[in-house]
This record gives structure tokens, C-alpha cells and sequence, in this order.
């Protein structure tokens, strides 16, 4: 069964962080996506670069139209994603409890839906 | 076959049901692994057997006839089903492959099949509200309607809320499974919170068919107990004995028209001394693992309460003693009101205010009425009737419950006469 791991952050605290704390969060992350990806658990998930980055897309009645940022203002942000196999919930909420920005910020797990051809 | 040996049959089908189904469904949901398909299997399991019976016997083992009957039926209703989509195909060519003996169904399978339950319906990965319905009908076997009436809404949108959670379970994959030991602490508190929810549903409600509401106290009462034989765990034993000791005072707590009884005031003869004892055993039994929690704590601080013969014989120093102990467990402003008013039995109505005064300063217990009512009966203890009206009309703004209200008057009126 596979997950997507949705990890938010909250930007205004991570810019408060001190360049060794930025820089002992990532390695830790490096290390934990090494360690679900030997296990099996990590198919694949990026980091992302801040919101003030985003732009969102839309197309209405066969128009494109962009905008600045994205599209809903929340109190934490998408930072990344883990794209996770895992037995069942349980199992991928356990996977997802050691993502380290969890203790910063929050993970939403979401199970990944088959897109059916007909 | 006679008319009286049907009637016979019929009979003993009843009380298999009642006290069989849900360990059946339970092991049903394992086997099939689908809630809605499972009960559908349940009830036509139940069907064939009043023929069956009837014919050929009550079998030796009723409980694995009716899994064993349960999962062809299954299977039955998945093939009958033109279109099949690829995971109900997947559950029929599984269960046609598991030609396995059912004779050799455990009864401890039985016993893990509604732990299970218990801890897929608790899983805090569905909202809380649907957590309690689910519960109370999967596992106590209440019907919708019945769960509807004793929560005061529409069976419709309870309804809903059943099938949103089961296809939450599906679709996300809630596994049908006893979480092991490192989760299992914050999945039994889950549990222990909703049966706890339950049980104050039936215990304070101030509106609704109170005979219904009451229902839903035996109801968790029920469930703990079921809970403590499959999962002693001390804060399980805790929180069965709190209910106890609770229910215990029902009859007291209240007069016929529903007004308030203070515990000070209540009629102690009329204290359930059957449930006070087994409460106050299964505290002893829950402190004496070392590994209790804030349950056992308020069951504790319970039991000192009722074992008093006499208000003026409560031991408010082991009182104030438990409270210390819970405050470190679960500190909250709310354990600490409680402290301060043990306090006050303590030392006196002066130490309890200059306490409760320094809460209300912090500010998070200024909108609850309890708060205001507490200062209010300590300055009523004083002698200080103007700042005792002051604070009881602060409490009655706060709060809408009707019982609290009239009680809340009611000390107004006599401070004025």
C-alpha cells in the first residue's frame, strides 16, 4: 500500500533557526531517508524550497491565469513530501512519526489513489 | 419438526445471539476483512442457522459453526455481485483459498478478534465522535438508531458518520490489529477515552429520555469490564473502577426532579456498596502495579470520597495528597481547582480562595462556572454573603446546563433569605 507523507512546516519559525540548527535538521533528514529507503519504506520524496517560491496555476474556461504564492494561506507550510510503501496505516504512521520535522511542524499521511483506465 | 421444538430452536438462537454476535463479528471483520460485508455475513450466518438448526441439531460449537457459515456467506454475496471491483475480488478469491478447518478457530482468536475491534473502532486516526458510534455499535452491538437517540441526533447523520469511518478504515487501510508495545500506550488511552466519553454521555447529561442516557453508563461500564478481561492493563483497571465508583452514587446524586445533591449532602445509604467494593478493590489493585496512570488517580481520590461514613470523616489530607500525585501525572488548571477546594477542607475556606484567586488570575479558568461556583460556596463558608452573591451570579452566567443552574439559584435564594 502506498502513502504520500505531506510534511508542513511552520516557515517563520524555521527562519528563526540558527545556521548549525538549519544545517543539523537536513543532515538528519538525509540520514532518516537513507535508513526508510534501505528498510523499503521510502519510494521516493523531495524537500522543497520555501513558499515564497510558489506559484500556482489554474485554468479557467481554457485560460491559464498564475499567481503569486500558494494558493491557501495556512499557519505551517508544504516543506516536503515522502512517498511511502508501507502494510497499512499503522505501519505508515509509525514510518512518518520519525520524519524529523514532525516534532517541528506536522505530517499528514494520505493513502495514494489507483487511478482506474476504464 | 414440532411446533415447540422450532420454538425451541428459535430460542436458543436468540441467546447465542446475545451472547455470541459480536464475538462472532469480530472474528468475521478478521476473516473477511470488510466491516460492512462482515455484519451483512453475521445476520445471514444467524439466518441459516435458525433453519439449520432446526434441522439437523445445534451444533457442538455454535460460535465457529456461525464464523464458518458467516465466511461462505461471504463469499456467497461477493460472487453473487455482477461487477466486482478489484479489491472485493481479491477478499473472495482469499477466503476460497483459506479452506482452513474452522473446528480449529481458537477460542483465544476469538478473544484477540475483539480486542481487535475494540482498538480498530478507538483508532485515533478516525474523528472522535465516530470513534464512540462505532464502538458502541460494532462492539456493544447497539443499533443506530438506539445510538442516535442516546446522543440526541438524527439517525441519518450518525449514520454518515458510521459510513465516513468505515470507509476511512478501508480506504486508508486501518489495520484490524492489537497495536504492539510501543504504540500500545497511546492507543489504549484512545480506547479509555472514548469508553470514558461514553460514560459522561450517560453520567451528566442535563437533557434527553435520562433512562436512554443512563443506558449509555452501563454501556462503558460494560465495555471496560469486557476491556479488563482481554487487556488488564492498570489504567484500564483505573478507569473501570472510577466508572464504579461514580455510578456507584447514581441514585443519590440527584432528587426525582433531577436537581443536584452535593456530595456532602447525598444520602450515603442509598451508595451502591457492591460497586463502591469492587471499585475500591480494583484501585488497590491498579496502585499496587506502580504503572498507573490519572485514572487511578481520580478512581483513588473516588474511593477515599465514598469510603467516609460521614462527610465530616473524609480524609482530606490523603485527598489532597492524591491530587499532588495527579497534577504531576496531568497537570491542568482543572486539577488544580479541585486541589485548591480539598485545600480548603483541609486548612480552611481562606487557604482554598487565596488559591483559587491566584488560578483565576491566570486567566484560563475565568469563563468556567465551576470556578466561580467554588470561590462562591468558600466566601458562602465565611460568612462573606455579599462576595458569595457576587461570585454564584458570575457562575450562573457561565453556564447553560439547566440541573447546575437551578442548583446555582437555589444557593442565591438561601443567601438572600
Amino acid at each position: 500500500m502506498k502513502y504520500l507523507a505531506l510534511v508542513y512546516l511552520p516557515e517563520t519559525e524555521i527562519q528563526k533557526m540558527s545556521v548549525k540548527e538549519w544545517d543539523d535538521l537536513n543532515a538528519e533528514c538525509i540520514a532518516y531517508g537513507d535508513s526508510i529507503t534501505t528498510s523499503g519504506h521510502r519510494l521516493g520524496g523531495e524537500a522543497l524550497e520555501p513558499t515564497n517560491t510558489a506559484t500556482t496555476v489554474r485554468v479557467r474556461n481554457g485560460k491559464v491565469t498564475t499567481t503569486d504564492g500558494p494558493f491557501a494561506e495556512t499557519k505551517e507550510q508544504l516543506a516536503g513530501f515522502y512517498f511511502l510503501e508501507a502494510k497499512d496505516l499503522n505501519e505508515a504512521i509509525q514510518v512518518s512519526s520519525r520524519i524529523p520535522p514532525a516534532r517541528l511542524g506536522s505530517v499528514e499521511v494520505r493513502p495514494v489513489r489507483q487511478l482506474i483506465r476504464k | 419438526m414440532t411446533h415447540e421444538a422450532e420454538q425451541h430452536v428459535r430460542a436458543t438462537v436468540d441467546a447465542v445471539y446475545r451472547a455470541e454476535s459480536r464475538r462472532v463479528l469480530a472474528t468475521l471483520i478478521r476473516v473477511i476483512g470488510d466491516f460492512d460485508l462482515a455484519e451483512e455475513a453475521l445476520h445471514e450466518a444467524f439466518r441459516a442457522a435458525v433453519e439449520q438448526w432446526a434441522r439437523d441439531g445445534v451444533p457442538a460449537n455454535p460460535r465457529a459453526w456461525l464464523v464458518s457459515a458467516g465466511r461462505f456467506k461471504a463469499v456467497d454475496r461477493i460472487r453473487r455481485r455482477v461487477r466486482l471491483n478489484a479489491s472485493e475480488a481479491e477478499i473472495a478469491d482469499r477466503l476460497h483459498a483459506e479452506a482452513e478447518d474452522i473446528a480449529t478457530v481458537l477460542d483465544q482468536d476469538l478473544e484477540d478478534d475483539r480486542l481487535r475491534l475494540i482498538f480498530t473502532c478507538c483508532h485515533p486516526a478516525l474523528p472522535q465522535d465516530a470513534q464512540i458510534a462505532l464502538t458502541l455499535r460494532e462492539v456493544c452491538g447497539l443499533t443506530t438508531e438506539e445510538i442516535a437517540r442516546a446522543f440526541l441526533m438524527a439517525p441519518s447523520t450518525l449514520a454518515q458518520r458510521i459510513v465516513r469511518a468505515k470507509n476511512k478504515i478501508r480506504v486508508a487501510r486501518i489495520p484490524y490489529e492489537v497495536p504492539g508495545r510501543d504504540a500500545l500506550p497511546e492507543r489504549l488511552d484512545s480506547v479509555l477515552h472514548v469508553i470514558y466519553l461514553v460514560f459522561n454521555e450517560g453520567y451528566s447529561a442535563s437533557s434527553g429520555s435520562s433512562l436512554m442516557r443512563h443506558d449509555l453508563s452501563d454501556e462503558a461500564i460494560r465495555l471496560a469490564r469486557l476491556l479488563v478481561e482481554l487487556l488488564p492493563e492498570p489504567e484500564a483497571l483505573g478507569l473501570l473502577a472510577l466508572m464504579l465508583l461514580h455510578e456507584s452514587r447514581r441514585s443519590a446524586r440527584a432528587t426525582v426532579d433531577g436537581d443536584l445533591i452535593l456530595l456532602e449532602d447525598q444520602d450515603r445509604s442509598l451508595w451502591d456498596r457492591a460497586m463502591i467494593a469492587e471499585g475500591g478493590q480494583l484501585v488497590t489493585q491498579a496502585l499496587a502495579t506502580r504503572r498507573f496512570g490519572a485514572y487511578s488517580v481520580q478512581a483513588a481520590i473516588a474511593a477515599v470520597h465514598v469510603e467516609a461514613a460521614e462527610p465530616g470523616k473524609t480524609d482530606w489530607r490523603q485527598i489532597v495528597g492524591l491530587y499532588d500525585v495527579l497534577l504531576r501525572l496531568e497537570p491542568s488548571p482543572i486539577v488544580e481547582l479541585n486541589r485548591a477546594v480539598a485545600i480548603a477542607m483541609r486548612d480552611g475556606p481562606e487557604a482554598g480562595l487565596s488559591l483559587i484567586d491566584a488560578l483565576l488570575e491566570h486567566g484560563e479558568l475565568e469563563k468556567y462556572h465551576l470556578a466561580h461556583a467554588a470561590r462562591a460556596d468558600l466566601f458562602r463558608r465565611l460568612g462573606r454573603r455579599a462576595d458569595a452573591r457576587v461570585a454564584y451570579q458570575r457562575a450562573l452566567a457561565l453556564t447553560q446546563l439547566e440541573p447546575e443552574r437551578r442548583f446555582l439559584e437555589r444557593r442565591l435564594a438561601e443567601l438572600s433569605s
